[in-house]
C-alpha cells in the first residue's frame, strides 16, 4: 500500500506540475481598481492598443477574468487551470485541452461547439461565453506568448502574483 | 450672495481622446471626484473635491488625467494673496480652526540650500567608496567622558562601563509616526525596512500593535503626553525609549486622533475605548520642569533596568539650546530635535506654519552649546524636520547631529504626494488612513522595498560625498563645520550656524 502511495505521489509531482506557474491571489492587497480587467481586455483585443481596443473595436473585446467584490474584499479571479479540471472531462468535443508545456487549460476554438458544458461545471465561474461573435467559450489562457500574464504584470499593488505552486 | 462654496484648488483635465472610460479613477478616488455616466459612457470629474493627491493620475492606464492648479486668479496682492483670501473664506464658512497635514510649506529660507560642502583637491586625497571601506555606522547613546583600560592582564581590558547604545548601519532613522496617524501596513513597512537596513523606526504615541512586536529589535517606543499604549511589555519591546515633549509641526500643542479613526485594533493598541477621541494633552501633566523630566527619564530607565537608551524629543523653539542642555543634564541618552518643517498627521495650519525654528539653526546652536558646556558626549543628537535628501543629511551631521530622523521622505517613498490632507483620513495611497478599503492599497512588500531602496541610495550618496571630502567615516564629519560654507547668508546666520562664508579658506 505504501509503495503504491509513493508511486502515486511520484507521478503527481512529475511532469508539467513541477513547471506549472499559477496566478496566486493575495486579496488582502487588491484595491479593486480593475486594471487587471483593462489589461486583459487589451491583451485579448485585435489591435492590442489600449485606446483602440476600447474605442475602435466592434464588437468590444472582453476580458478573460472577473473581479469579485463584496464590501472591502475584492480580488481578480481567472481560470485556476485546475489539476483535476472538470471542464476537461465535461467537454464533449475535446476542444478543451491541457497545454503540455505550461499546464494551462486552453480551448481549441475550431472544435468548440458552444454547448456551454464547461461553463456549467466550472466551480469558479471563470469560463464565459464569447460575446465577440463566435459561439465559443472565452477563458484565461495565461496570456500565450507573454512571460507573465498581463493582469499580473500590470497589477499596481502586486495583489496577484505569478508563481510556481508550492 | 454671502454664501460661497469652498474655493477650488485643483483643476482636473481629462483628455477625452485618451480616456477609455474604464472607470479605474472612479473606483479609486476616496474623495468621490470622478463619476461615470452610463448613458453617455463618459467619466466626469468634479474638480472642487480634488485634494491633489495624484492617485488617479498615477493609476490611469492611458495617462488621460492631468491635475493642474486652478488658474483662476485674484487681483495680485502681496499681502492679501490667494491663500490668505481662501483661508478667510473657509473660516467664515465654518467658524473652525483650519487643519492641515505634513510639514510647514511656507517659503522660509531653507538653510540647507545655502550651505555647500567641501571636497579634496591636490593637497589631500579623496577616497573612492567603491574601492575603499567607508564607515556609516553610528551609535546613538551616552558616551563616557573617558575610557579607562586595564593593561595589567595579558589582553587589555576595558574598565569603563559603557552605556547602552543603538547601533545604526546608516545615520538615518524613521521618525515617530503613530499607528492611528498612519495605517498598520505603513507601520509594518517602516519596521521591516528598518530591520533590513539596520536602523530604527519609531512607534510615535500610538502604542505597539501586537503584529509589530516581532520587529522590536528595530523599534524605538515613544512615551508621549497621552501615555497611549504604554505598559510593561511595550517598554520592554523597544530597543530604546523616547519621551515625546514636542513635535516640529505643532510645538506647544497636543494631538487629537478623532474618534472615527479609533477602530477596534487602535482602541486595543492605545488602550482607550473604541470610538473615543484620543487626546494627547499639550504638556505632560507630570512634567513642569527639567527636574520632573529627570524623574520620568529615570523612572523609564529603572523600569527597563538601565538596559536601553532613553531619549527625549522636543520641537526646535527659540530657547532650544538651553532646553537641550537641561535635557542632557536630566539624563537623556539622546535628544531628538524636530524643526519647523517637521510633518504631522493633523495640526492647526496657523501653528504648523508659524511656530518653531528651522532645524538647521537648532542643530548648530545646540551642538555649540553642548560643546561649550563640555557635555556633548553625554547625549546623541538626532535632527528631524523636513530633511529631503542625502545632502541635507550630511549637512545636518556636519553641523553637529549624530543622526537624522526622516518622516516625510519615507512617506513619499511609500507613495505620499504631500497633498497635506492626512487629517481627513481619506488617504488614497493607504498611508494616513484607517479605512480598510484604503489601507490595503499599501502593500508592505512593495513599500518595504521602496524604503530600503531610498535608504540604500542615500547611504551610497553619503559615502560618495564623504569620500570626496577625503573622510572615510561619518564619525569624522560630525560637527566638522569646516567642511561647510554658507552661500548668500547674512553674518548673523553664519555666526549662528558656525560656518564660514563660501570663498573663505580655513
Amino acid at each position: 500500500m505504501k509503495k503504491i502511495k509513493n508511486q502515486i505521489s511520484k507521478i503527481k509531482n512529475s511532469g508539467y506540475k513541477a513547471k506549472l506557474k499559477r496566478i496566486i491571489i493575495r486579496e488582502e492587497y487588491c484595491m479593486g481598481c480593475r486594471l487587471c480587467e483593462v489589461y486583459c481586455l487589451v491583451q485579448h483585443s485585435r489591435t492590442k492598443n489600449i485606446i483602440k481596443a476600447y474605442k475602435g473595436e466592434y464588437p468590444k473585446p472582453q476580458p478573460r477574468l472577473i473581479v469579485e467584490e463584496k464590501g472591502q474584499i475584492s480580488f481578480a479571479l481567472q481560470c485556476r487551470h485546475c489539476e483535476d479540471a472538470p471542464c476537461l472531462e465535461a467537454c464533449i468535443t475535446g476542444a478543451m485541452y491541457r497545454d503540455e508545456k505550461t499546464g494551462a487549460i486552453l480551448c481549441e476554438e475550431n472544435k468548440c461547439v458552444g454547448c456551454w458544458m464547461c461553463i456549467m461545471v466550472c466551480p469558479f465561474g471563470v469560463i464565459d461565453r464569447n460575446r465577440e461573435g463566435k459561439k465559443v467559450i472565452s477563458k484565461c489562457d495565461l496570456c500565450i506568448g507573454e512571460e507573465i500574464p498581463v493582469c499580473v504584470k500590470n497589477c499596481p499593488n502586486e495583489a496577484i502574483v505569478y508563481e510556481e505552486k508550492k | 450672495m454671502a454664501k460661497r462654496p469652498p474655493p477650488t484648488e485643483f483643476i482636473i483635465e481629462r483628455d477625452d481622446e485618451k480616456c477609455i472610460a474604464c472607470q479605474v479613477c472612479v473606483r479609486m478616488c476616496s474623495n468621490d471626484v470622478h463619476s461615470y455616466d452610463a448613458q453617455t459612457d463618459t467619466v466626469f470629474s468634479d474638480s472642487g473635491k480634488c485634494v491633489g493627491c495624484h492617485f488617479c493620475e498615477t493609476i490611469c492606464p492611458t495617462g488621460a488625467i492631468t491635475i493642474g492648479r486652478n488658474p483662476s486668479e485674484f487681483k495680485l496682492n502681496a499681502n492679501w494673496n490667494a491663500q490668505v483670501i481662501k483661508n478667510i473664506i473657509k473660516q467664515a464658512e465654518t467658524g473652525g480652526v483650519l487643519l492641515t497635514g505634513m510639514g510647514c510649506d511656507k517659503p522660509y529660507p531653507i538653510y540647507w540650500d545655502h550651505i555647500v560642502l567641501n571636497a579634496s583637491q591636490v593637497t589631500n586625497p579623496s577616497i573612492d567608496p567603491l574601492r575603499e571601506p567607508m564607515e556609516l555606522c553610528t551609535y546613538i547613546g551616552r558616551k563616557p567622558d573617558k575610557l579607562e583600560i586595564d593593561y595589567s592582564k595579558k589582553e587589555p581590558q576595558l574598565k569603563t562601563k559603557l552605556n547602552p547604545q543603538l547601533k545604526l548601519e546608516t545615520p538615518i532613522l524613521f521618525s515617530a509616526m503613530s499607528y492611528g496617524s498612519i495605517s498598520l501596513n505603513a507601520c509594518k513597512s517602516l519596521a521591516r525596512a528598518a530591520g533590513e537596513i539596520g536602523t530604527f523606526y519609531n512607534t510615535g504615541e500610538g502604542g505597539l500593535h501586537k503584529e509589530l512586536y516581532k520587529y522590536s529589535p528595530n523599534t524605538i517606543v515613544q512615551v508621549a503626553s497621552g501615555r497611549f499604549g504604554v505598559h510593561k511589555e511595550y517598554l520592554e519591546a523597544g530597543a530604546a525609549i523616547e519621551i515625546k515633549i514636542g513635535q516640529g509641526a505643532k510645538p506647544g500643542i497636543g494631538g487629537h486622533l478623532p474618534g472615527e479613526k479609533v477602530s477596534e485594533e487602535i482602541s486595543s493598541t492605545r488602550m482607550i475605548p473604541q470610538g473615543t477621541d484620543a487626546l494627547s494633552p499639550a504638556p505632560h501633566h507630570d512634567i513642569y520642569s527639567i527636574e520632573d523630566l529627570k524623574q520620568l527619564i529615570y523612572a523609564l530607565k529603572e523600569a527597563t533596568r538601565y538596559n536601553k537608551p532613553v531619549g527625549v524629543k522636543i520641537a526646535a523653539v527659540h530657547n532650544v539650546a538651553p532646553i537641550v542642555s537641561g535635557i542632557v543634564r536630566a539624563g537623556a541618552d539622546f535628544v531628538a530635535i524636530d524643526g519647523i518643517r517637521g510633518g504631522t498627521g493633523a495640526a492647526p495650519t496657523v501653528v504648523r506654519d508659524n511656530v518653531g525654528i528651522p532645524i538647521e539653526l537648532a542643530i548648530a546652536v545646540v551642538d555649540q552649546r553642548l560643546r561649550e558646556e563640555g557635555i556633548r558626549n553625554q547625549a546623541s543628537i538626532i535632527a528631524a524636520g523636513g530633511l529631503r535628501n542625502s545632502a541635507d543629511v550630511i549637512k545636518a551631521i556636519a553641523l553637529g547631529a549624530d543622526a537624522v530622523y526622516i518622516g516625510t521622505a519615507a512617506l513619499v517613498a511609500m507613495g505620499c504626494s504631500l497633498c497635506q490632507s492626512c487629517y481627513t483620513g481619506k488617504c488614497n495611497w493607504g498611508i494616513a488612513t484607517q479605512d480598510p478599503y484604503l489601507t490595503k492599497r499599501l502593500n508592505p512588500d512593495i513599500a518595504t522595498q521602496r524604503l530600503v531602496n531610498l535608504l540604500r541610495a542615500w547611504s551610497l550618496e553619503i559615502k560618495e560625498m564623504l569620500g570626496g571630502m577625503g573622510i572615510n567615516a561619518i564619525e569624522s564629519l560630525r560637527g566638522n563645520r569646516e567642511q561647510l560654507r554658507g552661500v548668500g547668508l547674512s553674518d548673523t546666520d553664519l555666526k549662528l550656524l558656525g560656518i564660514k562664508p563660501a570663498g573663505e579658506a580655513w
